[in-house]
């Protein structure tokens, strides 16, 4: 079982959520990242997402397209990405990496071959934004087989029968996408939100995940009381370019935010629920 | 004579799913997977729906100007030496090129389905243009994503589509060309995606877009297939367009798709030649990748990030191509190959010169290859190329090459 099965299996028991910040591989430079994702930790992340950058990111605002674009200006590639995951392996042994790119870098490398050095690398999970279950058997088996958690989007317009499909084919767990937009949006609806993650739950036993639009200690906290995971891209990454010349700078940044959101969900009184 | 069903006998790609072979197919971000089924169904609907055929053919006769002439050019084929050479006159139709055939059709789908909102992406402004103009006529909201350095190239399209009520969005992301248009308006179309009908202008993206844009393109071959035989008495030995996305070629050629002894041409763009990596020739020189929702040939880099392409015509500036086009080369059943910018200024000039048609940049590399092609072939041989646009639009390019500021 994957790091994160184990996770979520703790979390469960205590009636938590997990805490999931994002950052692009590479951003601000490469050498900065494994700090970055070990400072998200400390500071209280139960996870990292990491970005593998991509020249084309259709499904994300302009914050984190502009984070790829540092990153791939330093020439950033997969292997790159998954050399930083097996440095921070070295400081965390089980807290999971989950990583968040586009399909074609990963059609380039191989499916067979991502796989196999991503799990080498201790990758834990992958969303892949556009290849939704339909076109992703083959890279699906790949994964399994290597041991990486395929993670697949839900958004809030997908039917009950592609619900079903799509929990069927993802492992770790299923990331809701809580809003119509890109990464970085600002309008999310709490309760609408709410009741989706409901119907969710009501096909799935796998934990869900909710992000895009979640911008800081308030909606996160909000968000923590029905998703099993909080996961916040655009807010973290935007404090990394703020401070993407200073990267203690940067650290420091983090550690505030990340503890604020932290604190909010530790502030929310744990939820009763079976344990998966 | 224009009703949008073809009888295609044994080729029936793309399949249920979307792909032609390894190709097409639909990869996007799940919050546009049920909108494109929604098209889907929509679509299969209305392409068997004799009130929207009949609305259709009646907008391509009145609004558009079809059916299109098919030219003899008398001086060319002399010019040439060889096969004679008639052109298919797209640049004769309202807005000066073949794009506003589909986005007259996608209009209509998009009023079936009750969009008061379009939206699109444009390289040249053509496609661009003909999705303002149809806007226009409709009362929809238009919005146009444009690449800040194709803004700076083709500033006339852009005053057009302003002119008629479009909003122009700048795009300055990426390479801020033709791709990262498209990127911007995927990006559009998943904030806004209840009330917005996202209108491609070429054979790519997630299905069903390649097979939509064909089959409202593919009245150009019916069309031509139609008249040859009625000055020929026989078909064409070959159809020659120009590729970018594939629109116009793909129009041509699908008609012609079960006669094996019309061969199929399509012409990318070399840019300042393939050994100089200035180019935009995916399927001559690209590897098979993922982008913008679909499979297929790509200009890419060995880590699989889209190359910057070139090209002297906005319209071919594309890194990607139609996933058929990708089909139809693997098959054999068409032959792609690529002139450079130079050549293209040859056919340019030829044209304007030996028939007194200014073509798009674009429609020039297809001349040029039909020129060379003609050649090498008997006085008794047919070639249909297609001229898909008019070159007003290009005047500027061509006179600051010539060092003449207008």
């Amino acid at each position: 079982m994957s790091n994160l099965h184990d996770m979520f299996q703790r979390l469960g028991a205590a009636g938590r959520s997990a805490l999931i910040p994002y950052l692009a591989g590479g951003d601000p430079h490469p050498e900065a990242t494994v700090d970055l994702m070990r400072t998200l930790v400390d500071a209280g992340a139960d996870a990292v997402e990491l970005g593998i950058p991509f020249s084309d990111p259709m499904a994300d605002g302009p914050v984190i397209q502009r984070a790829s674009e540092r990153a791939l200006a330093h020439g950033i590639t997969i292997n790159n990405v998954l050399a930083m995951v097996k440095r921070f392996r070295h400081h965390y042994a089980d807290v999971p990496v989950v990583l968040m790119g586009y399909l074609n870098p990963i059609e380039v490398t191989g499916y067979r071959q991502f796989a196999t050095r991503a799990a080498d690398a201790g990758v834990d999970g992958l969303i892949t934004v556009d290849m939704p279950p339909e076109e992703g058997d083959e890279l699906r088996e790949q994964l399994v087989q290597a041991g990486i958690d395929p993670i697949f989007l839900l958004a809030p317009n997908t039917q009950d029968v592609r619900i079903q499909r799509i929990c069927q084919a993802a492992r770790g767990f299923v990331y809701y996408v809580s809003l119509r937009g890109v990464t970085g949006a600002t309008h999310l609806d709490v309760a609408e939100v709410q009741s989706r993650i409901a119907a969710i739950k009501a096909q799935t036993d796998l934990p869900v995940g909710v992000g895009f639009g979640i911008d800081g200690p308030e909606v996160a906290a909000q968000v923590s009381r029905f998703a099993d995971a909080v996961i916040v891209g655009t807010a973290v990454v935007r404090r990394i370019e703020e401070h993407s010349r200073d990267v203690p700078q940067a650290r420091h940044s983090l550690t505030r935010f990340v503890a604020s959101l932290r604190a909010a969900l530790d502030g929310v009184a744990p939820r009763l629920k079976a344990t998966p | 004579m224009m009703t949008a069903t073809h009888t295609a006998t044994s080729y029936s790609l793309p399949d249920q799913r979307g792909h032609y072979g390894p190709y097409g197919g639909v990869f996007v971000a799940e919050t546009l997977m049920r909108p494109l089924a929604e098209l889907r169904t929509a679509y299969e609907h209305y392409l068997q729906d004799s009130a929207f055929l009949a609305e259709l053919d009646a907008d391509l006769q009145h609004y558009v100007g079809r059916p299109s002439p098919l030219y003899l050019a008398e001086r060319l084929s002399r010019h040439a030496g060889g096969a004679k050479i008639y052109l298919k006159r797209e640049d004769l139709v309202h807005t000066g090129a073949h794009k506003i055939n589909n986005t007259v059709g996608q209009a209509l789908l998009a009023r079936r389905l009750g969009k008061r909102r379009i939206i699109a992406e444009t390289g040249a402004g053509q496609h661009g243009v003909a999705t303002a103009t149809v806007a226009a006529r409709l009362g929809l909201e238009c919005v146009v994503y444009m690449g800040s350095e194709d803004i700076k190239r083709q500033t006339i399209n852009v005053y057009r589509m302003r002119l008629l009520g479009a909003e122009v969005v700048p795009v300055e992301s990426g390479s801020k060309t033709l791709k990262d248009a498209l990127n911007e308006a995927l990006r559009d179309w998943v904030t806004h995606v209840d009330d917005t009908f996202y209108v491609i202008g070429t054979v790519a993206g997630p299905h069903p877009y390649p097979a939509m844009v064909r089959d409202f393109q593919a009245v150009i071959g019916r069309e031509v297939r139609e008249q040859i035989l009625a000055v020929e008495h026989r078909l064409p030995d070959a159809v020659v367009a120009c590729v970018g996305g594939g629109s116009n070629a793909m129009g041509l050629f699908y008609p012609f798709i079960n006669d094996p002894h019309v061969a199929m041409f399509g012409v990318e763009a070399a840019g300042e030649g393939i050994d100089t990596g200035r180019h935009a020739a995916p399927l001559c020189h690209g590897r098979v990748g993922v982008l913008h929702g679909q499979r297929s040939y790509l200009m890419e880099d060995e880590h699989g990030q889209i190359s910057e392409t070139h090209s002297i015509s906005a319209g071919l500036d594309y890194p990607g191509v139609g996933p058929e086009h990708a089909w139809l080369k693997d098959t054999g059943r068409a032959a792609y190959t690529a002139v450079t910018d130079k050549q293209a200024l040859e056919g340019f000039y030829a044209l304007t010169r030996q028939e007194g048609i200014l073509p798009a940049l674009e429609s020039s590399h297809a001349v040029i290859y039909a020129v060379e092609l003609a050649r090498d072939m008997g006085p008794d041989r047919v070639v249909v190329v297609n001229l898909s646009g008019r070159g007003d639009k290009d005047v500027h390019t061509v006179a600051a090459l010539e060092g003449i500021e207008i």
